[in-house]
């Protein structure tokens, strides 16, 4: 489904990939994890070309995204994207954050849109919150909206940028529940976090990344249990 | 001191009240039109627009307004009735200050709102329009309620190419009287009165936004 060949960012002289070829194929779950710094975050934004690539090629779905005849507003529809700080639409509504996109983007009706906002919500517990401002959200609350609001444009893949390192303890699990309940019904997704136990759970591959290379993957129990590379044992000796 | 000529003369502040608020009215209206396309254009990534702007920006504001009235309404001797000459000297001189406070406003809305946007497939222009201005908008509502109160006391200056908005009308009163001192007093106080109410109304309009804070 993502075929990401050679894959380098630099900015100015920093070097924050350094060549990453990864093949995510459709329904697999991989969870990247490594340092703070180690391009993680880099990695997943050059994904749906947030960030873009200094050289190297990400293929979707059989287009070449990296190639500047590509219109890559057509292809982000169909890749949704969770952030750490939620980035929710402050100016609008819970169900009209969600609903936006669906209405911009796809064209669809209100009524439309909303019958699909309304079952998302729902989803994820939120259909009383569809009035209020995203102010009025906690944390957890904010980021399962922000999920709904991916969901709604249909996406073939998530993209999840630690999307539960800026919540409070007790409010991690809310999401992770949401997030598991959509691994579970097959979805593609990539997920960079620092949930180790999560990834070891709804993972199919875990892929440790470290200054900008990708270092080791393999499957979560093998790479949490018997890690390869010393810069792998180390990393996970210091959070697990 | 005497104020027995308003008396005889209000009919004439009223008139020319009336014409300082149509063409602020719609100078206004017209000023932000062009004060957010002009910050678009400021914060465009295509070299020529920018460049058009900041150009603009410095000229408009490196420039009297005096001045400007003069270039509109005698140098480019547009052909056009008096009143629209002056709303648009007011406008472009206007959006030139409105353009700053804008860009100020859409630097100040997080980037990750536009990120946000654009991750759901919508086009720069469209999450500029629908996500980031509104937010602006609402955070430099202080600064853009200034800006009107400024565009309200320059009407004052469209006396000088002759339209009786109140400024024009007070000097009338002054000849016609021969009063030199207080028909500019009751002209000071229209003024006043004015700005202060829209400052409030704006004021009211403000924390009504701040609902969805």
């Amino acid at each position: 489904m993502i075929k990401v060949n050679g894959l380098k960012k630099s900015f100015g002289k920093l070097d924050v990939l350094k060549g990453i070829d990864i093949e995510i194929k459709k329904g697999e779950v991989v969870v990247v994890i490594g340092p703070s710094g180690s391009g993680k975050s880099t990695f997943l934004r050059c994904l749906n070309l947030l960030e873009e690539p200094s050289a190297g090629e990400v293929i979707f779905e059989g287009a070449s995204l990296t190639d500047k005849k590509t219109n890559i507003n057509k292809h982000r529809e169909k890749i949704g994207m969770v952030f750490q700080l939620f980035y929710l639409f402050n100016n609008l509504t819970v169900l009209d954050n969600v609903t936006i996109a669906p209405r911009d983007v796809k064209k669809l009706s209100k009524e439309q849109a909303t019958e699909i906002g309304m079952k998302l919500l729902k989803r994820v517990g939120l259909e009383e919150k569809a009035n209020v401002f995203p102010s009025k959200l906690s944390g957890g609350q904010k980021q399962r909206v922000a999920i709904a609001r991916a969901l709604a444009m249909g996406p073939d893949v998530m993209l999840f940028d630690e999307p539960t390192s800026a919540l409070d303890p007790e409010m991690v699990g809310e999401v992770l529940e949401v997030m598991r309940e959509l691994a579970r019904e097959g979805m593609t997704m990539v997920i960079v976090t620092h949930e180790m136990g999560f990834a070891r759970e709804v993972g199919d591959r875990v892929i440790f990344m470290d200054e900008g290379i990708v270092l080791e993957e393999n499957k979560p129990s093998e790479l949490f249990g018997n890690p390869q590379h010393p810069r792998t044992k180390d990393f996970l000796s210091k959070v697990l | 001191m005497t104020f027995y000529f308003v008396e005889d003369y209000w009919m004439y502040y009223l008139e020319g009240f009336k014409w300082t608020i149509l063409l602020a009215f719609f100078a206004v209206i017209i000023s932000i039109a062009w004060g957010i396309t002009l910050a678009l254009f400021r914060l465009s990534s295509i070299k020529v627009l920018s460049w058009f702007a900041v150009a603009y920006i410095n000229f408009i504001r490196g420039t009297p307004l005096l001045v400007q009235i003069y270039l509109i309404y005698y140098g480019l001797s547009l052909n056009l009735p008096d009143y629209l000459a002056a709303v648009l000297a007011l406008s472009v001189h206007s959006g030139a200050y409105i353009a700053e406070v804008v860009r100020a406003g859409i630097q100040a809305v997080d980037k990750g709102q536009m990120e946000a946007a654009r991750s759901l497939g919508m086009t720069h222009g469209n999450a500029m329009r629908r996500i980031v201005v509104p937010q602006a908008i609402k955070n430099i509502l202080p600064a853009l309620c200034n800006e009107f109160i400024i565009i309200i006391k320059n009407t004052s200056l469209m006396s000088v190419i002759g339209i009786s908005e109140l400024m024009y009308n007070v000097d009338t009163i002054r000849g016609n009287t021969y009063l030199a001192f207080e028909p500019l007093i009751v002209g000071a106080i229209i003024y006043f009165i004015t700005t202060y109410v829209l400052k409030h109304l704006i004021g009211i309009l403000e924390r009504r936004l701040k609902a969805s804070d």
